[in-house]
């Protein structure tokens, strides 16, 4: 049963880390921001819980899981949330994106509208 | 298998480091900082599992809640320039844009 459980958690610890490189390389190498959300996105959701998952099963039943499952929680919660407040502030500031041609972006106004 | 783990958060935290300092618009700086926090949260506990003392998993959980209140915060001071603003101040510069 330990051994089982080493090597789940091992293997989810390797799988989140691959998603957590993948997602950061992301991060430095697309082109531009509204790009290098969604690999941040990668990194906050995925990468993070996988990690967290491999920790739970380290712990087993006791405090330390539940500590982790409130951090997991709180993670999944608030990473979407302040991703969504950033690409939100960049919009509403007038950052185009890169790779969309000048004739296809819709103009800027109505963004405070019918909003809130 | 720890010690893998949290030398590839560590690579990591040093590759969103790269984009925090080069990042042209300061949009890609402020992803950037949260995401190195979200790594930061990861890299704490994992290290009190490396070295047996899970109890640093209370300073993870206080580092999230500081990240997230952290960039609300500084997105929140990039758009009014101000952090005390009342919620119907808020409201009245809304209406004015």
């Amino acid at each position: 049963m330990e051994l089982i459980l080493d090597i789940a958690s091992g293997a989810l610890l390797a799988v989140g880390s691959f998603f957590i490189l993948v997602g950061t390389l992301g991060l430095v190498r697309l082109p531009d921001f509204y790009t290098r959300l969604h690999a941040a996105g990668i990194t906050d959701t995925l990468g993070a819980e996988l990690v967290l998952i491999a920790m739970m099963l380290q712990a087993g039943f006791s405090l330390i899981t539940v500590k982790l499952i409130i951090i997991s929680m709180f993670i999944f919660f608030t990473s979407p949330t302040a991703t969504h407040a950033v690409a939100n502030a960049a919009r509403t500031m007038g950052l185009r994106p890169a790779l969309v041609p000048e004739s296809d972006i819709q103009p800027p106004s109505g963004i405070g509208e019918g909003k809130r | 298998m720890f010690i893998g783990a949290t030398a590839a958060l560590l690579v990591a935290m040093l590759l969103a480091l790269v984009r925090a300092f080069a990042g042209p618009s300061l949009f890609d700086r402020v992803l950037a900082v949260n995401s190195f926090g979200t790594k930061t949260v990861l890299l704490i506990g994992l290290l009190g599992f490396l070295t047996e003392r899970p109890e640093f998993l209370d300073i993870a959980l206080l580092y999230a809640l500081v990240n997230f209140i952290g960039t609300i915060a500084v997105l929140k001071f990039f758009r009014y320039r101000n952090l005390g603003l009342s919620s119907a101040e808020v409201a009245r510069r809304e209406e004015a844009e």
